[in-house]
């Protein structure tokens, strides 16, 4: 049992920003062939990396390297708890840990632009936050567990009855990936009004960091998508993998499909989408199970 | 190992006084005719992320500080293509009274890019060539030297030569009638 | 019992002795003095009675309750006077009526209902006055140095002995609430601390503040008449005014005793600032902080929220008055929370988080799971200690840079380090992840999921989305840093760097400790409330996990924190940085400066909004609740008539 937990969590630690990596390469490859391009090589975002950490050591203020290294380890914690079959509430609120960390780092710099990306982080937090702790509960009153373990043993496939909450995961999935239209706080594209966004005074080897932390939110992210059809068997982890797949597909899709929404929509929509879908899709469960 | 600067160039890109010709090519580049993601070049529009610095428009009184400082802002190493006639030398505008003529005038460029517009072939072109300076600037900097070339530093005493110099401009490129 | 007695007793000849000393040196020497005495007691109470279960203590009390009445009276006669002054109308006629009503009662009735044990204590009480008795005299030693400060700003003759009397008398008030079993010595020591705040909002003597404190007193003073009628209720009924035996009495007929219950619990609600009858508590950000700070963490509200944890066993989904409670506290908190992002007054953000955190106290009594009570009591603990180190570095921070308004706090980093740190440590307190409030906040999220209330999960959903909202625009405002700043840091008073270092110690020690603090205080308290608990509270793993990540954070903050040795570059402003970070070359050839203004969302989240929405809400749940538990007790009476 331990065994099985210090290898995932390991092959959670290898292997998570490998894929996240890779995903990221063929998101921009894919984007390129929508666009009618031929798009950077897959390996692109790990050059990018290796390229920021050969950069000069520059940082704006003593104390924004120390936030970010918190941001990147707690990123991780929380993806390990994740795939140590851990506690969901654990892991999202270490995940809220992280991002608070991120947008401490922004703020630190007292720049306008790492400033306005940051409040722009907050409110998108704010606007996701809920719809994940629906998500998170909904598993809960389904498998009747917090615990990833305990799901991933369930019996039955969460999709069905949890269709609404699945929904409203793959709305604020856009938000987390931080996409178009809801790409508020730093956008991966060229040419926005906030410069960088959050990230404009992370310089070199700091922007490798976000760069890998971000790798590694994606990976466990797409693992909400997996654990709704994880149903204890072979089955289960086949549909799951290929759908988490898509659903990764689908966000790159909807990103070259939308112009940048303002503040105002991203807010108010995931709002009521966590209302509508995910309220009574909770309710439903209630009288379900 | 080290080879990653080149395969990355992030550019961010300013207009000094363009007449927005070169700007228009310049994001020319970015288009599916061109592409320039394949080299992996973005423009990230931000100097603390960026490896290439492209400047259109001559330089004057009001835009000097502001070039001095974007390129200060980049982390090294880093690279300063001037991009269209006007950026090179002044162009028209050398004679002009508030003009202090090309980019050299302010910081070290590494590569021109003549022409009113310059063609996207040839700021590809610039900036793919553009990255063995790059090359060679990080690997000083593994040695240990500073490769920063002191920001005041006219680019006659600029380290590594331009890719195209003024005079094969004039061989290599018909400047636009 | 002696110890209690002292605890209850010392403080109020203290606040008589500080009454007459009138020199600041005597008057140093005599806070601290007491205030370490009072701590140190308190954990003597702790460490006497933290090992056993609930002891009760007859304590003979004839001649105490006539004694009692006859305060009572004086006070009656005191608030009708004042209110006549001020013509208050409202205070005075509740005045008059409630305790008119409780000496009646007392006289013609009480002699008949024998009573057991007047007072006692059980593990919840041990807490209680572990953080009345520390929490509470740290404050008023920072008090001290404060007061100095605000005397000196302040013209008019000095009324501090009058300042410091109210504190400890306040002290005093609150040990005796929370260890007393007969219900009409509660309500005594209720009306002391209801009257207790009334002089310290109104303070100043201003008309803002006279204002707010008749305000708050007139709140009070309509859940003291909530109060009395359950004691009366409960006395008629059912031949008891003991608080032990109500409970009792509730295991078997949890729907009747649900009806003195839901009166009592009325009168919590007014104490602990709910909804509609937050304003109160608003109103008291007049008083100079450390009344504020008071207020907030160890005494009156804490007396609300003490008293709807005690009921908790008789609250629950199976009655209405469980449904009123929890739904009057998830309203609240996610209101409350939503208001709190508009405001830039500091304190006014306090405030709010205050009433919100109470309100999810509040709704984990309603839910009245062994569960919940847990995660309520943690918050009590953790809010206590948080809540307090903010008010008072907020009070610090307004001295020094003149403005409470969190937009003026720029650049607090560089110039009062030390007491950013303290604050950002505070506010990672309130809602961060491994520290304490969140650990509760999850016991909650579970407990309201098992207790079946969809509504509730709903509310806590959305009100921590929005707690992280805002405090994290507060922190990020925090840890700016801004060049070009001194620090000013030097002339702050011993005193109040003394209280913070020590709450921020408490802070993490809490965070650290908390397995150990769940493991021989709560679940004692709980097996011993609600007869051995369902489940798992949380489990011992997740603990860990959550104890290492506090260690983990501590350390990696001593290691790095600021100890980048990159070079240090000026920050991108999109043109020309002058060099200083603050300006940039703007059009004209003119240096502008920038300032950088968080997000209030007033279109949103609009106080007034909130409030509105909020209050209207509440004061449904609570009509329909007391108008269920008042038709029940007619049908009742006349059943039995």
């Amino acid at each position: 049992m331990v065994v099985k937990i210090v290898i995932s969590v390991i092959a959670y630690l290898v292997l998570a920003p490998l894929v996240g990596g890779l995903l990221a390469g063929l998101d921009r490859k894919l984007s390129a062939k929508m666009q009618r391009r031929v798009g950077p090589p897959v390996l692109q975002p790990f050059y990018d990396v290796f390229k920021l950490f050969q950069k000069e050591k520059m940082t704006p203020t003593r104390f924004q390297d120390f936030y970010v290294m918190i941001f990147l380890i707690f990123i991780i914690v929380s993806g390990a708890i994740f795939f140590a079959g851990g506690d969901l509430l654990l892991v999202i609120f270490t995940l809220t840990l992280a991002t608070a960390f991120l947008i401490i780092a922004a703020y630190s710099s007292n720049s306008p632009y790492a400033q306005a990306g940051a409040q722009r982080e907050l409110l998108a937090m704010m606007a996701y936050e809920p719809m994940v702790l629906i998500t998170i509960i909904g598993f809960y009153m389904f498998h009747g567990s917090f615990c990833v373990k305990d799901i991933l043993a369930g019996g039955e496939m969460a999709i069905l009855p949890m269709i609404g909450i699945f929904v409203g995961w793959m709305f604020i999935l856009t938000l987390k990936f931080r996409k178009s239209p809801f790409d508020l706080s730093m956008s991966h594209h060229a040419h926005q009004e906030l410069v960088r966004g959050m990230t404009t005074e992370f310089v070199g080897s700091t922007m490798g960091l976000i760069e890998v932390a971000h790798w590694y939110e994606n990976i466990y992210l797409l693992g909400f998508v997996f654990l709704f059809f994880a149903n204890g068997s072979a089955s289960g982890w086949i549909v799951g993998i290929v759908v988490a797949v898509a659903a990764y597909f689908f966000e790159v899709l909807i990103d070259n499909c939308f112009a940048r929404m303002k503040w105002q929509f991203a807010f108010k929509a995931s709002w009521i989408v966590g209302i509508v879908v995910g309220m009574i899709n909770i309710f439903v469960l209630y009288l379900c199970f | 190992m080290s080879a990653y600067v080149t395969k990355s160039p992030w550019v961010v890109h300013y207009d000094g006084s363009s007449c927005n010709g070169c700007d228009i090519e310049v994001l020319a580049c970015l288009t599916p005719m061109y592409d320039v993601e394949r080299f992996g070049i973005i423009n990230c529009g931000n100097p603390k992320h960026a490896d290439v610095f492209l400047v259109t428009g001559s330089v004057n009184e009001q835009n000097k500080d502001v070039i001095k400082q974007i390129y200060e802002q980049m982390p090294e190493p880093k690279v300063v293509v001037a991009v269209g006639i006007c950026a090179c030398s002044g162009g028209v505008f050398k004679d002009c009274y508030n003009v202090l003529g090309g980019v050299d005038q302010v910081i070290p460029v590494d590569a021109y890019v003549p022409g009113c517009a310059a063609r996207p072939e040839a700021i590809i072109d610039a900036v793919v060539k553009g990255l063995d300076v790059l090359q060679a600037k990080r690997d000083a900097m593994v040695e240990g030297g500073s490769a920063a070339p002191a920001v005041e530093a006219p680019a006659a005493d600029v380290k590594y030569p331009p890719i195209f110099t003024m005079s094969e401009v004039k061989t290599n490129y018909k400047v636009s009638k | 019992m002696g110890t209690i007695l002292f605890l209850i007793l010392f403080p109020m000849v203290i606040a008589f002795i500080l009454l007459v000393a009138k020199s600041d040196k005597a008057r140093d020497v005599i806070v601290i003095g007491s205030a370490a005495i009072i701590a140190a007691m308190s954990i003597v109470v702790a460490i006497l009675f933290g090992a056993g279960g609930m002891e009760s203590f007859s304590f003979n009390g004839e001649v105490v309750s006539y004694i009692m009445m006859i305060i009572e009276i004086g006070l009656c006669v005191y608030i009708i006077i004042t209110g006549i002054k001020h013509k208050k109308w409202l205070a005075v006629i509740f005045a008059a009526v409630q305790t008119p009503l409780m000496v009646v009662f007392e006289l013609r009735e009480g002699h008949h209902i024998a009573i057991e044990s007047n007072m006692y204590i059980d593990k919840l009480s041990v807490i209680m006055i572990l953080i009345i008795g520390i929490i509470g005299s740290l404050i008023t030693v920072y008090a001290l140095g404060y007061m100095k400060d605000y005397q000196h700003h302040a013209e008019g003759k000095d009324r501090r002995p009058w300042f410091f009397f109210v504190m400890f008398l306040f002290l005093g008030a609150m040990v005796g609430l929370v260890t007393s079993n007969n219900m009409i010595w509660m309500y005594f020591f209720w009306e002391i601390t209801s009257l207790s705040s009334f002089w310290l909002i109104g303070f100043t003597k201003t008309k803002e503040a006279t204002n707010n404190a008749f305000r708050a007193l007139i709140m009070n003073l309509l859940g003291g008449l909530g109060f009395a009628i359950g004691i009366i209720i409960l006395g008629k009924v059912f031949q008891t005014v003991e608080m032990s035996t109500m409970l009792t009495i509730g295991t078997v007929y949890g729907d009747l005793v649900a009806i003195p219950a839901a009166f009592f619990a009325f009168a919590g609600i007014t104490k602990a600032a709910q909804m509609p009858f937050n304003s109160w508590l608003l109103g008291a950000m007049v008083a100079p902080t450390p009344t504020s700070a008071l207020l907030h963490s160890s005494t009156m509200v804490k007396a609300g929220v003490f008293m709807i944890i005690k009921l908790a066993p008789v609250l629950g989904m199976t009655n209405f008055a469980g449904i009123m409670v929890m739904m009057v506290g998830g309203i609240t908190f996610l209101f409350a929370s939503c208001a709190a992002i508009s405001q830039n007054n500091a304190k006014r953000v306090l405030a709010y988080s205050t009433i919100a955190n109470l309100g999810l106290i509040v709704a984990c009594g309603g839910v009245g799971t062994a569960e919940a009570v847990w995660a309520g009591i943690m918050l009590i603990i953790f809010h206590a200690i948080t809540k307090s180190l903010l008010f008072l570095c907020v009070g610090t921070a307004e001295h020094h840079i003149g403005s409470r308004m969190i937009e003026d706090m720029d650049g607090l980093f560089c110039r009062m380090p030390r007491l950013a740190m303290c604050m950002i440590i505070g506010i990672a307190g309130m809602f961060l992840a491994p520290f304490g409030m969140l650990i509760s906040k999850w016991a909650c999220m579970v407990s309201f999921v098992d207790s079946g209330n969809v509504l509730l999960v709903g509310f806590i959903c959305f009100g921590s989305a929005v707690t992280a909202f805002y405090w994290l625009k507060w922190m990020g405002k925090l840890s700016a840093v801004v060049a070009g700043e001194e620090s000013i840091e030097t002339g702050v008073h011993k005193t109040e760097t003394f209280v913070h270092i020590t709450l921020v110690v408490l802070v993490i020690l809490v965070c650290l400790l908390f397995p150990v603090l769940s493991n021989f205080m709560l679940v004692p308290y709980l097996e011993m409330a609600f007869g051995g608990i369902s489940g798992a509270i949380m489990s011992q793993s997740n603990m860990i996990i959550m104890v290492i990540m506090v260690a983990f954070l501590v350390l990696m903050a001593v290691l790095f924190f600021g100890r980048s040795k990159k070079n240090i570059v000026p920050i991108y402003l999109s043109g020309v940085n002058a060099g200083d970070n603050r300006l940039y070359h703007g059009s004209m050839q003119k240096d502008v400066e920038f300032t950088l203004r968080n997000w209030h969302m007033e279109k949103y989240f609009g106080e007034h909004k909130m409030n509105l929405i909020g209050g209207v809400l509440c004061t449904a749940m609570l009509v329909m609740g007391i108008g269920f538990m008042v038709a029940t007790l007619v049908s009742l009476l006349g059943g039995v008539a």
